[in-house]
């Protein structure tokens, strides 16, 4: 009933009180840090090479084997385990959902040969709901995509892509909101979710297929499941934070005109935050869909499929179709639900046009749906998508443009890839993983201790240890190399375009459409241009890596650096500053908090990405998880693989908000931006 | 005739376990001292006053002072810590959730610095709001609330939304969806800060206008010692969550209880606000009494004209009793003192 108004943070002295206590200016962190840094060179020269914990690609330990173990016995008890029989009674509904829909839209429904509505029928169906939610722009761009997915040559993986994606948003509605409403009105709640969705959203998405696989099975189910947990998230997040965010003082003023508790939710908090959680569907659906892409892996139906083959061999031209529909599917959700949201908004504010008009849409629009689906009902020509060779052209004509790419500019990609390789990346793996492991060890808890403090310190020991345990220190090594070395190469990024963007409106108009684009394709996509450009290898995980990363972290950079007052640059260009020492010494500092939330996205980004680059030559943990993929005997290695990325992402997701924390000159916005953190896709 | 508004004893503290500082030595700490010694704040502090039906009654203070505490407490939006709150003779402060409810129903209504409306709401829904909790039917509320529109002079704007108005009419909204229930008591949490002078006088006139026309009770929160000189019958100064003093604004303005009242109302043109009784004097012997005759509620101001026109001072007069005289040197004290300050 009551709004609380916590003390107000310390008030600035009054005039006749005693100053405030001078603040230690603590020594900068940058001369421990190259402290330690020396100490840790000088040591390694000594040691480099020995009690490395190098364990070759094939080999197992008995940790390993008593993990793989201990699934064949959970999965020998499956029929009297009553977790697992609970799973599995999860696992059949989803299969059985999923199947059902696929009778109805791709597969034939035995006795019918073909499925109960055609190709036309749900191309119609399609159009028609684009109509009806947002406008006749956008139920032409659906109409376009449907077609392009069975011009292609990939109708039923693009249905079975969308029924996967479909159910799961659908799942995450049906469990989100409420948690969303729930932690956005009440705090203890909020207290006890939010370390869930941190963990959810710290674990990079390859890591959880293999427990889900276990308890859930292969194929759809696994696939669905593992879309849920992926797509939840933000949905969650987003929601809740909109419900927050909903202006205190319209509560208070509604509240005491005596509203109830649900006169307020539903009146006053959920119609205010409804614009953001429209926001939080669009994230969640577009999440769903890269998830759902990654589950080719665990056998989940869908266009990841095909390209996961082509990505297997190698075979850039087979890859490329499905993945470039992928993407057109990416583009429509996110336009579909985008316009949906704006329109809704028109709608609220008394627009949407004329309602004659309108009627006459949905009604003449749903006889011509209906009819179609009659039709496609009824003609088999009309129920199957007829085959066309333009896929297999645009598949061959990719692999040769591919070919003589590499013929023709492959000495200079060869010389970027060996220079970055040679001069960066080698040299900086040399130090982190061919140092002893307590070198390596204690050097990254001191840099943990003198970056974060007391916390990230303990964070960064007990993640360490934990890597320890499951045997893949080196593989870890390597992995935590390339994030690092893709991160430095993302803030770089970063910090040059986002300054650019925040200083020139006209370079943020031009690029920010372009990284709007970037951030709705999923990442199992970047892989597909990143290898026709460098082949397998190391250098490819790290470059899909960046792509994957950059946009959101230049994104947070500019919009950063946007925020910094206006006053305040006034007043320092009013000093005579010139451009150079605005940037340096006003916009950058002032920005410092959104520049350490890009460095904590962007690691999270590149560690799940070089994780998943295990399958385009990578290796080290991304190659062990997929190498327990593929080998049962093998699973319990991609088990510690996946916990060992897990606890990789934790320490250096708490290391970095540690350091945004010990800050002081944090504005809200960055606290807030930690509040929300997005897996995928702009805040808009 | 019962108080439409008392408050007794009340008690704001915030932080953990402030409940168990009241009645110990704690509470009798300064606001720092307390906040020192247990990490709590005192927002209000041992309040008490009463209110008249019909009254407006003004708290006034500084920021941070507790006022925006204050008026919250009345209808418990904050919970206060110790103390009662009566309306009518009925106890807020014990009373349940659904009687509380109801008081804020159909009792009080409240403006809010920054209007607190609802973005998706059109102008005509924000105000009927309160009805619409209430369970008022659409077409009965819609109807009551076009009514009340004209009556702030919205009429034209019913179907705008709030971003549309500027902030003045936002804040007309604001009033309108108070006034919309007819509560016997509108609660005013610095209603016009936010607004720029000229519009804030015109709002400040609103206000007045309507007091006149609708006679309700108000409490009105403000910073501002001229809108409170203006606006209020009586005035109570906080600081720290502390009376200072309550008087009306003459009172105020002419005995200030201590050097923090007197330092607030050093620059408030003083022949605009006190009246006869606080610059008249005894008659000296001899002096003609054939002047005019003004009543003792005069502004100084007012007299001017006539102290000056006439060579016999004014006769002050308290019904037919005369209390004293005033001359023309009487209220030169007044305006040129003023002018030296």
């Amino acid at each position: 009933m009551t709004a609380t108004i916590a003390p107000s943070a310390p008030k600035p002295v009054e005039p006749g009180a005693a100053p405030p206590v001078e603040e230690r200016k603590s020594l900068s962190r940058w001369i421990p840090a190259v402290a330690i840094l020396g100490v840790w060179i000088v040591l390694w020269s000594f040691t480099n090479g020995t009690s490395t914990l190098a364990l070759p690609g094939t080999s197992r330990t008995g940790l390993h084997d008593s993990l793989t173990e201990f699934q064949n016995d959970l999965l020998a008890g499956r029929s009297t385990n009553p977790v697992m029989q609970f799973t599995n009674a999860i696992a059949d509904a989803l299969r059985s959902a999923v199947e059902w829909l696929q009778r109805m839209v791709v597969l034939p429904n035995f006795p019918r040969p073909v499925p109960e509505v055609g190709w036309l029928g749900i191309v119609a169906f399609a159009t028609y709901v684009g109509l009806l939610v947002a406008n006749w722009r956008i139920a032409l761009l659906v109409a376009a995509s449907f077609l392009s997915f069975g011009v292609f040559g990939y109708w039923q993986d693009s249905l079975d892509l969308l029924i996967i994606t479909g159910i799961s948003v659908l799942l995450a509605v049906l469990i989100g909101l409420p948690l969303g409403v729930l932690i956005g009105t009440n705090r203890r709640a909020n207290q006890v979710v939010t370390p869930f969705l941190d963990f959810m959203q710290t674990m990079p998405t390859f890591v959880y297929l293999l427990p889900i696989v276990l308890f859930f099975g292969i194929g759809p189910s696994a696939a669905v499941v593992s879309t849920l947990i992926y797509a939840l998230p933000p949905l969650i997040r987003i929601a809740g934070f909109g419900i927050r965010e909903v202006s205190a003082t319209t509560v208070e003023a509604t509240d005491s005109a005596g509203q109830t508790y649900w006169q307020r939710l539903l009146k006053v908090q959920v119609p205010m935050a409804r614009k953001t959680i429209i926001v939080g569907l669009n994230q969640t659906t577009l999440a769903a869909l890269s998830m759902a892409t990654l589950a080719a892996f665990v056998n989940g139906p869908g266009l990841g499929k095909p390209v996961l083959a082509g990505l297997r061999i190698n075979d850039v031209g087979t890859a490329f179709v499905p993945g470039a529909l992928i993407v057109v599917m990416a583009v429509m959700l996110d336009r579909t639900t985008t316009a949906a949201s704006e329109r809704a908004e028109k709608v609220a504010r008394g627009g949407g046009g004329n309602p004659r008009v309108r009627q006459g849409l949905i009604i003449g629009g749903g006889v011509a749906t209906l009819v179609a689906i009659y039709l496609s009902r009824t003609y088999v020509s009309l129920a199957e998508f007829p085959t066309y060779t333009i896929g297999d052209r645009v598949a061959s004509a990719t692999s040769d443009g591919v070919d003589w790419f590499t013929d023709t500019f492959g000495g200079a990609t060869e010389w970027v890839k060996d220079l970055i390789t040679n001069q960066f990346l080698n040299r900086t793996q040399a130090l982190l993983a061919d140092s002893p492991w307590w070198l390596a060890f204690a050097a990254i808890a001191a840099l943990a201790f003198v970056f974060g403090g007391v916390r990230a310190f303990i964070s960064t020991v007990v993640c360490l240890t934990g890597i320890w345990y499951f045997d893949l220190w080196h593989d870890a090594m390597i992995t935590l190399n390339m994030t690092l070395v893709a991160t430095v190469l993302v803030m770089i990024l970063a910090i040059v375009f986002g300054v650019w963007m925040a200083r020139d409106r006209r370079v943020d108009v031009g690029i920010r459409p372009i990284l709007d684009a970037g951030q709705t394709i999923p990442p199992f996509v970047y892989l597909i241009p990143v290898l026709a450009l460098f082949g397998p290898s190391r250098f490819t995980a790290i470059t899909a890596g960046i792509v994957y990363a950059a946009p959101a972290a230049i994104k947070l950079v500019a919009d950063g650096v946007k925020a910094v007052s206006p006053t305040t640059i006034e007043a320092g260009r009013s000093t005579g500053q010139t451009t150079w020492q605005e940037i340096t010494k006003v916009q950058l500092p002032m920005a410092k908090g959104s520049i350490v939330l890009a460095t904590n996205q962007g690691l999270l980004y590149v560690l799940a990405m070089t994780v998943i680059g295990g399958l385009v030559g990578a290796g080290a943990l991304g190659y062990d998880v997929v190498y327990g993929f593929a080998r049962s005997e093998a699973w319990g290695k991609g088990l510690a693989a996946g916990i060992t990325i897990v606890l990789l992402g934790v320490m250096l997701d708490r290391i970095t908000r540690a350091a945004a924390e010990v800050r002081r000159d944090d504005g809200p916005t960055t606290r807030r931006a930690f509040n929300v953190r997005l897996p995928i896709g702009p805040p808009r | 005739m019962t108080a439409a508004l008392s408050v007794d004893n009340l008690w704001k503290i915030f932080g953990a376990s402030a409940d168990k500082i009241i009645g110990t030595p704690d509470a009798e700490l300064s606001r720092a001292d307390l906040k020192a010694k247990t990490n709590c704040v005192v927002g209000v502090k041992d309040v008490s006053f009463e209110v008249a039906p019909g009254e407006v009654f003004v708290v006034m203070g500084l920021s941070g002072s507790g006022k925006s505490t204050l008026v919250r407490l009345l209808t418990r939006l904050i919970e206060p810590t110790s103390g009662t709150v009566s309306l009518n003779g009925m106890d807020i402060t014990s009373a349940s959730a659904s009687q509380l409810r109801d008081v804020r129903r159909k009792q009080v209504s409240m403006v809010f610095q920054h209007f607190g409306l609802l973005p998706h709401r059109q102008v005509i829904d924000n105000v009927a709001y309160g009805l619409e909790v209430r369970g008022v039917a659409k077409k009965d509320r819609r109807a009551k609330a076009a009514e009340i529109v004209e009556l702030v002079g919205l009429q034209g704007y019913e179907k705008s939304y709030p971003d549309q108005l500027s902030g003045g009419m936002q804040q007309r909204v604001g009033l309108a969806r108070a006034l919309a229930g007819d509560p016997e008591m509108l609660l005013f949490d610095e209603p016009f800060s936010a607004l720029d002078p000229l519009i804030r006088r015109d709002m400040q006139n609103e206000v007045i206008r309507l007091h006149r026309e609708l006679g309700k009770t108000m409490v009105f929160i403000t910073h501002d010692l001229a809108e409170a000189l203006k606006l209020g019958d009586r005035i109570m100064i906080l600081r720290d969550g502390e009376i200072v003093q309550i008087g009306t604004p003459d009172e105020v303005v002419a005995q200030p209880a201590d050097d923090y009242v007197k330092d607030f109302v050093s620059e408030v043109p003083k022949a605009h606000v006190l009246t006869l009784k606080w610059v008249m004097r005894e008659p000296r012997p001899g002096e003609s009494m054939d002047g005019p005759a003004l009543p003792v509620s005069t502004i100084v101001r007012q007299a001017a004209r006539a102290a000056i026109a006439s060579d016999a001072p004014i006769r002050v007069m308290d019904g037919d009793t005369m209390v004293g005289v005033v001359d023309e040197e009487d209220i030169m004290r007044v305006v040129v003192a003023e002018e030296e300050s």
